[in-house]
């Protein structure tokens, strides 16, 4: 059998347990409306209002996505290498130190413009 | 016979009765993790901790999630009500999906057939988990921000960044484990360890592997995602009823998920401790599982004592940890594994290894009192600053240095 319909049997498990969760939930739990109940819990303060579209963070965390690509690209690379690592030999080895050095130029680069800090 | 050809032969039902009896160890052992922790957590903190419901408080984490069916499902006026539903719906779904690979015992005989614990055995295995735990991201970012609140956008941001930060150099830590195993299916990487451990033969990577699972699976001290003092309760700030049971569900099988990871790739997963004389003929089959859940509960003890012992970090310094310390010294360790295994397979004479094994160290030292220097010298700049009669106010120390430095100067000149 294809090795991957396990996989799905037991998504399809944890989804339907999911699904059934939250459906006993919306059923079994009592309703009584409140208006400040709906509001955005803010520790009792009126919320601040929010921005279009779920509001503003700073840019840093799109940064941290940004090089976060670059390094798993690098591993993707990494893995293939690793599995036939003894079938490569000195060849691939001295490949993999090229590969990870240039990609070490760019890490490097990124700490120097602090990139890396966070304030 | 493989373990891959032997879990090949299981026909429909067989799979199925093996879903759902992976699905429940994950939820049994969660419930019981949650008992646990809060048990051993009060001990450390010398309280008694959860007594009341069944013997010793077993039952403790049922009544919760009882108690959590009868309360009321809020959801509040600004969320995204389509998202908001799904969010927990994906961590849910996703959290079991690691298990499927993760070999539980070795061949045992199930209803009269051969078969051994584990889903199914692919030739990517490792890969495939990597994959299944980023889409549990997912579940938390899109939890953040569909709830139209500031806290849980900002809880969600912070747990998806700092995620994926320790999800590299978790990755890295890997390489060598596949360079060692040749493989990157669980089965066969457990079949490598039949000698050694990796723990033991590449315990540098163990090390970079256990601190980025901790970070990876939002744990303390790395629990900066729901940093109460700052976040009130991270990204399921908004949440209440069952949806939030559903979180936390997914949270600890992550946590058990990671565990079993790290016996499978580092501790000889389901075998018996190597050089005791046990046996696959006379401690093999369901015993094998014992020594699985043993090795799981020994790594979520562990996740228990830290959070019992150590204080929670502060972003940034959570972040350097990640970016500027794991990142860079896995990547060393790798190119190190690398030459070692290709010197010795190319028949290298001892003393060719012996010497670049010496200079590896000497670098290493090297570096560190290179860095330890610059950090003493910084320390009495700062130091000096602090005397000089011209700022009229203390000048703070800040742990962003450089930058004081600077200003420093600046206002000298």
């Amino acid at each position: 059998m294809n090795p991957y319909v396990p996989i799905i049997a037991v998504g399809a498990i944890g989804f339907g347990f999911g699904l059934i969760s939250l459906a006993a939930g919306a059923l079994t739990g009592p309703k009584r409306y409140n208006r400040a109940k709906l509001e955005a819990y803010e520790c009792g303060i009126e919320p601040s209002p929010q921005a279009q579209g779920g509001g503003r963070f700073p840019i840093k965390y799109f940064l941290t996505a940004m090089l976060f690509i670059i390094f798993d690209i690098e591993i993707v690379f990494l893995y293939p290498w690793a599995v036939t690592f003894d079938q490569l030999g000195v060849f691939g080895l001295i490949e993999m130190a090229l590969f990870i050095l240039t990609v070490f130029v760019a890490y490097v680069y990124v700490w120097r413009r602090g990139g890396l800090e966070w304030d | 016979m493989t373990t891959a050809e032997l879990i090949g032969q299981d026909p429909g039902w067989l799979i199925t009765v093996k879903a759902f009896m992976v699905f429940g160890l994950c939820v049994i052992l969660t419930l019981i993790a949650i008992w646990a922790e809060r048990r051993i957590v009060a001990r450390m903190q010398m309280r008694l901790g959860p007594n009341r419901t069944g013997k010793f408080g077993l039952l403790q984490s049922l009544a919760d999630g009882v108690k959590l069916a009868f309360k009321e499902d809020l959801i509040p006026k600004a969320a995204d009500k389509i998202i908001f539903v799904l969010a927990p719906l994906i961590s849910v779904t996703v959290c079991f999906l690691a298990f499927a690979v993760i070999p539980i015992s070795g061949p045992v005989s199930l209803f009269g057939r051969q078969t051994a614990m584990q889903l199914t055995d692919l030739p990517v295995a490792v890969l495939y988990i990597l994959a299944v735990t980023s889409i549990g991201v997912y579940g938390i970012v899109l939890a953040g921000w569909s709830s139209g609140s500031v806290y849980p956008l900002l809880g969600g941001l912070r747990s998806s960044a700092q995620v994926i930060s320790y999800e590299i150099s978790l990755g890295l830590s890997l390489v060598a484990v596949f360079i060692y195993a040749g493989s990157m299916s669980t089965s066969e990487i457990v079949a490598a360890q039949d000698r050694f451990w990796f723990a033991l033969v590449l315990f540098p990577s163990f090390v970079i592997f256990v601190i980025s699972m901790v970070g990876e699976t939002n744990r303390a001290p790395f629990d900066l995602a729901e940093a109460e003092g700052e976040l009130v309760g991270g990204f399921h700030t908004e949440y209440s009823s069952l949806k939030f049971a559903l979180f936390f569900l997914a949270e600890y099988v992550n946590i058990i998920s990671v565990s079993a990871l790290a016996t499978t790739l580092f501790l000889g997963g389901y075998r018996a401790v190597p050089g005791l004389g046990f046996t696959e003929a006379w401690l093999g089959g369901w015993f094998t599982v014992f020594w699985f859940l043993g090795k799981v509960s020994l790594f979520f003890f562990f996740f228990i004592w830290l959070r019992g012992t150590l204080p929670r970090l502060r972003y940034d310094q959570f972040m350097k940890l990640g970016w500027k310390v794991l990142i860079p010294s896995s990547l060393a360790w790798i190119l190190v594994v690398a030459t070692l295994r290709v010197l010795t397979a190319e028949g290298a004479s001892q003393f060719i290894i012996g010497g670049f094994t010496l200079g590896v160290v000497l670098l290493v030292l090297a570096a560190s009192t290179l860095y330890e220097r610059s950090k003493v010298k910084r320390q009495a700049f700062l130091h000096n600053i602090g005397e000089m009669p011209e700022p009229s106010f203390p000048l703070p120390v800040m742990p962003t240095a450089r930058k004081n430095e600077r200003l420093v100067i600046e206002s000298h000149e």
